[in-house]
């Protein structure tokens, strides 16, 4: 759809849908500024220029729109999420939401800087919120110490943009499919008050981007799923009898001595209990020994077990800047927003690449049409949930499949609740055809990479 | 004492995992300057301060101001706890950004750097780096002379409107430590010295029962197998694609078959067909190196040579001798399908003779120095020789050079200027900008006054820019002072830290279009 277009005609559907973001009423209580607070800001939403968006009128409404009604969802109060909160506040932002499920570490100290030694332990996104709202007059976070998955479309539909500072790509995964699922169509177009933008944020040490999604229009985050390389999961042959490395022993202890010999109960290893970590330290440095492998230390471990990243408060700030300036052109239409996509890398210099993601025709997230399903009928189901998790453009973790047989909904197999998983599992071995099912056949889907059922067709080869 | 520096290795553990334990001790020893506590320096000095620098001091004349405020966290704070809105930008600054990690001693001096650099144009020379942010051309021509001659590298900072400006000068940065992101291994395959070879001898591929036969790992398989191509083709490796293709073929071949004639599942082989290409990059001196060597200051070592220099000096001599035209052994290898033993075993040929390498570079290093009748303490040869492929040294023009009739780089100017994407437009903006600031006293604008502005010797219609810069009126908006200030600091710590490759030496960021540039000017 986005490739037969010409850049112009795909430009001006951008601006036209940015143009059309639902403005609603109410009006609020300012009541904090003084002289000049908002003169930096009101430098653009009050003169026009010559790179302004071409629908963009400069008034002192922006100003007003900004102040009073918008109304910011951030999605994360770690490394971007801090930074994010301070600028949206500080570029005229008031009415924000912020949520995290998280409490704060000590080792979130070096860059998380809403947080101090005293808050450890705390909700990040209380802790931010108060930060914020005590220190910035007129501004109001409202925390929420909670998963995004704890909440329903009637919650996201309040807000005019949605930033996400996120650590996991099932969680963006999961946002990305949200707001795809509020969208609306007449007559197969697309509402455009239906869409709500999501700008995305990622850093890993010194690398970050930073992409704008306008749902239903360009590509999502599942359109370009292959952009993430897969999570290294050493093979368990390697880890079991032929380790090279010191996080081969590491994997050991984690995965085989822990659940064998259980060294405090029936507890499961906890990475952030410095007690766990330092048994299984001792248990890799044991299985290093054997093997004549060095470098087992208490930091690797640590990293290994937590899968940690490694993160500087810099490159944080730069992807926060670079999501809240989009924020900011979103909500008041002063400049065109970035189509769509910034990478950041300042290993070696600085040096920064900015290119529009193009959207999946068959994208399982936003193409709306059912995802093709090419298999023999004598393939067995064990082949297509492989299929479900390897698949490089799907790398769903745990999918459970269900299907419509004889007017009964039918689960093929589930996972996540063990007594179904235990009932389903033979089916894993039955085949396609055995199982009843027929060319043709629509499979329901449901994963933790997205809130609604990703519809499969299946396609008999043979 | 303990305590302390348990919880400091918790607070800094994840950036300690980027720039190690002698990383983080160098950002502790450093004291930072930053001249101008506005919304951009202070946000450069918050990302300072949170990882932990030495110390810090504010240079800033300035009172707050009400459009201060509205930009800057730290002085909102202030300002709600007291009252009047007259209080130096200096002071406010420095309270809170000290607020964000004890470990952090700061100060502030409440005075402008030009009245500095008339009664005191030493004081200057006592921090590690020198950050001048929203400073006029004057005062940075001037900081550029003192700080030139002192040796102290000088990051200049601008946010205006939707545009950020960072400039580097700096005489001559070493970087040992250059981390870089995709760096070739050093297998050594195309000439491997004696143990290497000793160690390939030891196997035997044919008389291999069939465990060890698919665990061997692939560096073995694709030495044995070039072993034999290099017999019955004149002693001449694969060199083109085809050549190549013909020598995965024969690998393929090596891989052993079932009794039915299917080949087996050895993964190992498979491996050592995917890596050829990077099995048979030549063992080669990188030409930044080379360049390196080839310079002065590593031909003419005297007692004056900084450390850096006598260092390289030594890996030179290495490579003329013991390295026989190569640099010291890398000692890395990359992960691969094998037996514990025979990776490991495999590993240390590779590490014992990185270490031999190494004590013959420091031998060179402690040759020179006597020599040069000179000390230097922390040699770290290892290191250096790990690292030998990466070297590379950064060397800014200084202001001066830039901004002169006669040195100005007219060339890249120009040239970029064909591009009608290119940020130098706004170079040349920014430059105007000053250019009005310096005759008129004031920004263009900044009082709602439209005027037209006079370029530099460049006849260019770009009067809608002119038109912008007007629009902006010295606007310094948080986003685009937050990019800056951390683009800014981690520029500062790769200066601090001689990690990382710092840039050279101009940058620009758009925040409309969200692109940058480097320019060297």
């Amino acid at each position: 759809m986005a490739d037969a277009e010409e850049p112009e005609k795909k430009r001006r559907r951008i601006e036209d849908v940015t143009e059309k973001m639902a403005v609603d009423g109410g009006h609020r209580d300012g009541g904090c500024d003084w002289d000049g607070r908002w003169n930096h800001v009101t430098k653009f939403l009050e003169r026009p220029g010559p790179f302004t968006h071409p629908d963009f009128e400069p008034s002192t409404e922006s100003l007003q729109f900004l102040l009073e009604t918008c109304t910011v969802l951030v999605i994360g109060a770690g490394g971007l999420g801090c930074e994010l909160l301070k600028d949206l506040a500080l570029s005229g932002f008031r009415l924000i939401h912020v949520v995290d499920m998280d409490t704060i570490d000590l080792s979130n100290l070096n860059r998380q800087f809403l947080f101090r030694p005293k808050d450890v332990g705390r909700p990040k996104a209380e802790v931010a919120a108060d930060f914020i709202n005590s220190r910035i007059p007129g501004c109001k976070v409202v925390p929420h110490f909670k998963k995004i998955q704890d909440f329903d479309d009637s919650f996201y539909r309040q807000f005019h943009i949605i930033v996400c500072g996120l650590d996991s790509i099932i969680a963006r995964r999961w946002m990305n499919g949200m707001l795809i699922s509020l969208l609306s169509y007449e007559d197969g177009v697309l509402d455009p008050s239906s869409i709500i933008p999501l700008i995305d944020g990622g850093t890993e040490g010194f690398k970050g981007n930073a992409r704008v999604v306008l749902p239903g229009m360009t590509a999502c985050i599942d359109c370009t799923l292959e952009l993430y390389p897969p999570q290294i999961n050493f093979p368990m042959c390697t880890i079991a009898s032929m380790p090279r490395l010191p996080e081969h022993c590491i994997e050991y202890a984690r995965i085989l001595q822990w659940p064998k010999d259980k060294p405090f109960g029936e507890t499961s290893l906890d990475g952030d209990n410095p007690e766990h970590i330092q048994w299984v330290f001792e248990r890799a440095q044991e299985r290093a020994a054997q093997f004549n492998i060095t470098g087992v230390t208490y930091r690797l471990t640590q990293g290994v077990v937590k899968r940690i990243i490694p993160a500087v408060a810099s490159t944080n700030a730069v992807i926060a800047a670079a999501c809240a300036t989009e924020v900011f052109k979103i909500a008041t239409s002063a400049y065109i927003p970035l189509n769509n996509y910034l990478v950041f890398n300042d290993v070696d210099g600085l040096y920064t690449y900015t290119f529009e993601a193009e959207r999946k025709e068959n994208c399982s997230a936003c193409s709306q049409v059912p995802q093709d399903l090419q298999f023999p009928s004598s393939a067995k189901l064990q082949d297509v949930l492989e299929y479900l998790t390897e698949n490089a453009s799907l790398q769903m973790k745990s999918p459970a499949i269900t299907t419509t047989l004889e007017g009964k909904n039918k689960t093929l197999y589930l996972q996540s609740v063990k007594s179904i998983e235990e009932r389903t599992r033979p089916n894993l071995c039955k085949t396609l055809k055995e199982l009843g099912l027929s060319d043709g056949q629509e499979l329901a889907v449901a994963d933790v990479t997205t809130p609604q059922t990703v519809l499969f067709k299946l396609n008999f080869t043979t | 004492m303990a305590a302390t520096k348990a919880s400091k290795e918790q607070k800094y553990d994840r950036q300690l995992r980027l720039w190690g334990d002698h990383g983080q001790e160098s950002l502790e020893s450093a004291h930072v300057c930053l001249i101008n506590a506005t919304a951009t320096g202070t946000e450069i000095l918050k990302n300072l301060v949170l990882p932990g620098i030495g110390a810090f001091t504010i240079v800033d004349g300035h009172t707050v101001s009400g459009e201060d405020v509205g930009n800057n966290l730290n002085l909102i704070f202030w300002v709600l706890m007291v009252d009047p809105l007259d209080f130096n930008r200096a002071q406010a600054a420095t309270e809170l950004l000290q607020e964000l990690n004890s470990d952090v001693s700061g100060n502030f001096v409440e005075e402008s750097p030009n009245k500095l650099l008339d009664n005191n144009p030493e004081f200057f020379n006592r921090f590690t780096i020198v950050i001048g942010v929203q400073l006029p051309e004057s005062t940075c021509l001037r900081l550029d002379s003192v700080l030139w001659s002192a040796s102290v590298p000088f990051l200049v900072c601008k946010s205006y409107g939707l545009i950020g400006y960072m400039r580097l000068v700096v005489q001559e940065h070493s970087v040992i430590e250059s981390h870089p992101d995709n760096a070739l291994e050093d297998l050594r395959l195309n000439q491997p010295f004696a143990e290497l070879k000793n160690h390939i001898q030891s196997y035997d591929l044919d008389s291999m029962d069939k465990k060890d036969h698919s665990h061997t790992p692939w560096i073995i398989i694709v030495a044995k197998h070039l072993e034999r191509w290099l017999s019955e083709h004149n002693l001449q490796p694969p060199k083109n694609y085809k050549e190549k293709e013909a020598f995965r073929q024969f690998i393929r071949e090596g891989i052993r078959k079932k009794e039915n004639g299917v080949p087996e599942d050895e993964e190992n082989f498979e491996e050592a067909i995917k890596n050829v290409n990077t099995a048979l990059n030549p063992t080669k001196i990188p030409s930044t190196v080379e360049d390196l060597f080839n310079s002065e200051e590593c031909n003419d070592v005297t007692s004056q040579t900084p450390s850096f220099w006598v260092m390289l000096r030594a890996v030179k001599e290495f490579a003329l001798n013991e390295g026989n035209g190569s640099l010291p052994v890398r000692g890395t290898i990359p992960d691969m399908i094998a037996d514990s033993q025979k990776f490991i075993n495999l590993q240390n040929v590779y590490r014992e003779k990185a270490m031999q390498d190494a004590a013959a570079v420091s031998k060179h290093v402690e040759c020179l120095l006597q020599s040069i009748g000179k000390y230097i303490a922390n040699r770290r040869c290892r290191c250096l020789g790990k690292n030998s492929s990466f070297l590379r040294v950064v060397r800014c023009r200084s202001l001066a050079e830039e901004y002169s009739v006669d040195t100005v780089n007219k060339d890249e100017i120009t040239s970029s200027m064909d591009n009608p994407d290119s940020e130098m437009v706004f170079y040349l903006m920014l430059r105007s900008v000053d250019r009005f600031y310096q005759q008129h006293s004031r920004y263009p604008g900044k009082a709602k006054v439209y005027t037209a502005l006079s370029l530099i010797n460049v006849r260019l219609c770009i009067h809608p820019l002119c038109y912008d810069d007007c629009r902006y009126g010295a606007a310094e908006p948080h986003t685009v002072a937050a990019f800056l200030g951390g683009s800014a600091a981690q520029e500062a710590i790769k200066i601090i830290s001689h990690q990382f490759v710092p840039f050279n030496n101009t940058f620009i960021y758009n925040a409309m279009s969200q692109t940058s540039a480097t320019l060297q000017l």
